[in-house]
This record gives structure tokens, C-alpha cells and sequence, in this order.
């Protein structure tokens, strides 16, 4: 029987994937959002800063950010969960030289729950349907409890075509 | 107050939100519960590094914007508003290099919400970008 691969080239490999998703785009950088992986599970943080207030009297957090930022999170989320597969089998690498194709955002519906404070925010995509040609993404955003969400939202999406 | 003085105050006051002097949003149009905003294509705001098209969200922080500055121009008075939900449409990707413009409409107002629809153009004006409807709160003076 094959022995386990070394955990620090299973962990070299799926980090070059997320790196390869994430850095080639300049809104995520612009955004400043990063994000922090266990295992397969994503959480995408918002680093507050000054200039993602959309309302200085209270202050509080851009809605157009909060939508970008949880729009931003299903996006990644649902690629990375459909690229798992081949991130994990080897035979497909993703780099920065091999990015995998996006989504195209269908549609998009936030629900704002509260106002985002301004420190940093979090969230996280579930992928609620993944069809060949259509996929369904609801996000959770929350700030210093997870239980208490400040943002929530459902998207549709379009996948790119499969070149199998 | 004449309509061009309301316009100039307006315009600073949306024009000085941090997020949207970021995105280099400019008040084009504002009276009576109608708003355009229009942003400047910025390599920065790109979603799609293979085709050079601005990401979704981008376009939304422009639709939210230009839907609550037309809450705030309604003329029942409107001190303050928040979203409580925002659903937009991506009807076709915004081409690359050109300004995009969003126009919003307060369709309706009860006494604490307000209705509003809003579409986001290119310079093709005759092919929307994307499609927005929402509700926000529609916060009165010495109201609850």
C-alpha cells in the first residue's frame, strides 16, 4: 500500500491552488480580503479599513463592501469546491500560470442584518446546489460572533464550460 | 433652496463617503427620489483577470449607493437610511474601459421603508449592465 503523502505537500499544493484563485484578481486585493483555509473549508476576511465606511455618522461598513465581500466569498468558495477534485488529485495543477475559469454571477441578494461595525468581518460560502451548468451559493457573514450574523445572501451562478 | 444649490450639497455629501471617493463615484443627477451615479472603469476594481471585466461587486457598491441617495431625495424627507435588502441582476459584463453608470428610482415610501429599482448602464445605453431592486429604511425626523 502507498504510504500517506507528506502533510507538507498535501498543505504546499492546496495553498498554490487558493493562492492561484485568489491573488490573480485585483478587486480581491483591492478589498484587501484574504482567506484562511482549513483543510477544505474557506473563511474570507475583510480587514477593516477607513475607506470601506459607507456611512461615517455611525460608522458603518459600506453595503455596496458587505455585498462585494460576501459576492466575493461565493465566487471563490463555489470554484474552490468545484475545482477540489482536481486540486486533490493531482492531475490538473492550479498555479498562477493555470487558473481555472470563474462563475458568472446570475444573480445576487443580500440581506443586511445589522450594520458592519468597523473592525473585521468574516464569512463563509456553502454551495446549496452544483449542477453542470448552474450552481447555488448561500454566504454567511459575521464580525465578533458567529452567531450573530451581520450579512447574509443567496446567489445563482453560471459555470464555465468543462473542456472534458 | 433651488435645485442646482440641493444638487451641489447633495453631491458633496455622497461624494465624501469614504467607499465611494474610493471608487471615484460622481453624482450626476439627484432630485425627487431619482439618482444617477456614475464610476470610472479602474483596473483595480477588475473581477475577471481573463477578460478584464469589473467585478460584480464593484457594480453593486455603485447600484447600493445610487438607490439610497435616491431614498434620501425623496421628497417626504428622509434624515438617514440603511439597506435591508438589495438584489441585483447581471444581465451581460460591463465592457472593459468604460465608465458605468447607475440610475435609481424610489418608486414608493411607507412611513419606515423605502422601494427602489435601479439599473446600471455602459456607454451602450440601449443594453442594461445589471438590474437592482431593494428595500431600505426610510427614517423620518423624530420618528421611532
Amino acid at each position: 500500500m502507498a504510504s500517506p503523502e507528506p502533510v507538507q505537500v498535501v498543505k504546499t499544493r492546496r495553498d498554490a491552488a487558493l493562492r492561484a484563485l485568489v491573488e490573480g484578481v485585483p478587486y480581491i486585493q483591492f478589498l484587501g480580503i484574504t482567506f484562511d483555509r482549513r483543510g477544505d473549508e474557506l473563511t474570507s476576511v475583510l480587514a477593516y479599513r477607513e475607506d470601506l465606511i459607507g456611512n461615517p455618522a455611525i460608522p458603518a461598513i459600506h453595503g455596496g463592501v458587505t455585498a462585494a465581500f460576501l459576492e466575493v466569498t461565493a465566487i471563490v468558495g463555489l470554484t474552490w469546491a468545484s475545482q477540489w477534485d482536481a486540486i486533490e488529485g493531482g492531475q490538473m495543477p492550479i498555479d498562477e500560470n493555470a487558473r481555472p475559469r470563474m462563475p458568472k454571477t446570475i444573480d445576487f441578494t443580500v440581506d443586511y442584518l445589522r450594520s458592519g461595525l468597523p473592525r473585521d468581518a468574516y464569512a463563509r460560502a456553502r454551495v446549496t446546489r452544483s449542477g453542470r451548468r448552474y450552481a447555488s451559493v448561500h454566504v454567511e457573514g459575521w464580525q465578533d460572533n458567529r452567531e450573530r450574523l451581520f450579512a447574509q445572501a443567496t446567489g445563482h451562478f453560471l459555470m464555465p464550460p468543462s473542456d472534458g | 433652496m433651488d435645485t442646482e444649490s440641493h444638487l451641489h450639497i447633495a453631491r458633496r455629501f455622497i461624494e465624501a463617503i469614504p467607499h465611494s471617493k474610493a471608487l471615484g463615484m460622481e453624482v450626476e443627477e439627484i432630485a425627487n427620489g431619482k439618482a444617477v451615479i456614475s464610476m470610472p472603469f479602474d483596473p483595480r476594481l477588475i473581477g475577471d483577470p481573463e477578460t478584464g471585466v469589473i467585478h460584480g461587486g464593484a457594480v453593486s457598491a455603485l447600484m447600493d449607493t445610487c438607490c439610497g441617495a435616491a431614498v434620501m431625495s425623496h421628497p417626504d424627507g428622509a434624515i438617514a437610511t440603511a439597506t435591508i435588502d438589495l438584489r441585483i441582476d447581471y444581465m451581460r459584463p460591463a465592457t472593459p474601459g468604460q465608465r458605468i453608470r447607475a440610475r435609481a428610482e424610489c418608486y414608493h415610501v411607507t412611513r419606515s421603508v423605502a422601494f427602489v429599482r435601479a439599473t446600471a448602464l455602459d456607454e451602450d445605453d440601449s443594453r442594461p449592465v445589471a438590474a437592482a431592486t431593494g428595500a431600505f429604511t426610510f427614517q423620518r425626523q423624530g420618528g421611532a
